[in-house]
């Protein structure tokens, strides 16, 4: 068997809406992910104990279980309990709450790594809590856990992929799609571990950018 | 009667089973600097966090500017009091930290205005004119765009006394100011403090600096175990012969040098 391109370039138009399809869900997954993240870790930072334990275990039941089976459970079982979703809409939400609960504990351990003092010199100058959290908080806590975030934001990239399965028509469904309609499966899985790997070095190198752009605001420890 | 900068009474604070502040009583004088010191873990961060707000005492009243702060006293009763008055009698307090604590992602300027912004709720302009004056006046408008990373420990400590002086406090809180700076760096911390002190800022300094104590202190206050051992003018504090927890505490922490300056 021979490695034929122009088979696989003559697709290219499809393939090209397959990968702005796969970015345009990570992008708007990985938003989410940093809203619903950042709501999980403050309400656990400051709230009362039974919200904080049902977070907890939602938390502890994401990051213990297969993303592919949450899927499932969301996309086949969300009906039995009157949540009914189309594929696209199932897809991102089971992403966005996936990566929101693995920021959330990222999150966390950034703020909880602010250095107190910060926090009572704002308390000095008089800025209330909700201002401390604001202005102080959370801008020290996202230069802290920008490698982490980054990190994770890669790794929903890889998750887009698992969309296929219930039919995102996404870079992984299509390309496999190319592969069993003209057998060329070893050009097919190719080109799209190159597509994935492009993605991943494009938000890695952005991350790293970043962060040394950051720099200038982290503390002397 | 010239009323007190601030005013400790029958101050306790034990944090679970262990007291580590025991009936203080204390009368910080307007316009003067009051120092205090006393051997590690004697309490003076603590007292000095009480007088913040950044402890809550366990019994006693403190009163700042003749209002009272925290708790009052109401038919011999201790009771709290309403946050917003709180927060109006802890405005007329600065406080200076040993770590500086600087807000990293904020430039020299910005660490200023800050609370001018959000808290006195001034336009942004006005605050950075006011934040531009008060590094003006710390020796630092040459540095006002750069972050604290950029910034030696003597600048940050000088950045940070700005910062306080931004909301024109009537009472200044240091702890330790330069205890956590090289040595050659010390020395323009302490003459920012020294001009505060000749402007008649009324000051309590946590400092082993005894040569800037015993220069610009009128009243030094010697702790230990969480009470207060010694109180009145570096003169009557220091004068031979010496009460022996001071002798032991002069000979323990500081080098012969500085105590034989004092
Ligand atoms: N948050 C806290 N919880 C429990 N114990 C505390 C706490 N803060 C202070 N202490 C204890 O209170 C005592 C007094 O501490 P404090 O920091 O006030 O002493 P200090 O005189 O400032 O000492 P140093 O010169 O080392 O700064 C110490 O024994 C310390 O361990
Ligand atoms: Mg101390």
């Amino acid at each position: 068997m021979r490695f034929d391109v122009a088979l696989v370039l003559s697709y290219l138009p499809a393939i090209g809406w397959a990968a702005i399809t796969t970015v345009g869900l990570w992008i708007v997954a990985l938003v989410a992910s940093i809203v619903i993240g950042l709501a999980i870790a403050v309400i656990r930072l400051h709230g009362g104990a039974i919200v904080n334990t049902v977070l907890r275990l939602l938390v502890e039941a994401i990051r213990g279980t297969p993303f592919l089976i949450q899927l499932f459970l969301l996309y086949f079982g969300g009906p039995f309990i009157g949540l009914t979703l189309e594929r696209l809409p199932a897809g991102l939400l089971a992403l966005s709450l996936f990566g929101g609960c693995y920021m959330s504990e990222v999150f966390r351990t950034g703020i909880r790594a602010v250095p107190r003092g910060h926090i009572e010199a704002a308390e000095c100058v008089g800025l209330s809590q909700m201002q401390i959290l604001r202005r102080i908080l959370l801008p020290e806590m996202l230069v802290l856990v920008l490698p982490a975030g980054t990190n994770i934001a890669v790794g929903l990239i890889k998750e887009t992929a698992v969309l296929s399965v219930i039919g995102v028509p996404e870079l992984t469904a299509v390309i496999s799609g190319i592969g069993s309609e003209t057998y060329a499966f070893v050009e097919a899985l190719t080109l799209l571990s190159l597509c994935y790997w492009a993605l991943v070095e494009i938000c890695a190198r952005l991350g790293r950018t970043a962060e040394q752009r950051l720099s200038l605001y982290r503390f002397a420890a | 009667m010239i009323i007190p900068a601030a005013q400790v009474d029958g101050l306790d604070k034990e944090f679970g089973t262990t007291r580590v502040l025991d009936r203080i009583n204390l009368t910080i004088p307007a316009g003067q600097v009051t120092c205090l010191i006393g051997p590690s873990g004697s309490g003076k961060s603590t007292l000095l966090r009480c007088i913040a707000m950044l402890e809550e005492p366990s019994a006693g009243i403190i009163s700042v500017g003749g209002r009272p702060l925290g708790f009052s006293l109401e038919n011999g009763k201790r009771v709290k009091l309403p946050t917003a008055h709180n927060r109006e009698v802890r405005g007329q307090i600065g406080m200076v930290f040993q770590q500086f604590n600087l807000w990293p992602h904020m430039t020299a300027l910005g660490n200023v205005a800050e609370a001018l912004k959000t808290v006195r709720r001034m336009p942004k302009a006005q605050a950075n004119e006011i934040a531009g004056q008060k590094l003006d006046e710390v020796g630092l408008a040459h540095r006002r765009d750069y972050y604290p990373a950029q910034l030696s420990g003597g600048q940050q400590q000088r950045v940070a006394i700005a910062r306080a002086l931004a909301l024109e406090p009537k009472l200044m809180l240091f702890d330790e100011p330069t205890s956590s700076l090289d040595p050659e760096l010390t020395g323009e911390v302490l003459n920012v403090m020294r001009k505060l002190a000749e402007q008649g800022m009324s000051m309590i300094v946590v400092s082993h600096e005894i040569g800037f104590v015993a220069s610009v202190a009128s009243k030094v206050v010697f702790l230990d175990h969480g009470r207060v051992v010694l109180d009145g003018t570096p003169q009557e504090v220091f004068a031979k012969p010496r009460h022996p927890r001071l002798a032991q505490f002069l000979d323990t922490y500081l080098d012969r040098e500085a105590v034989m300056l004092a």
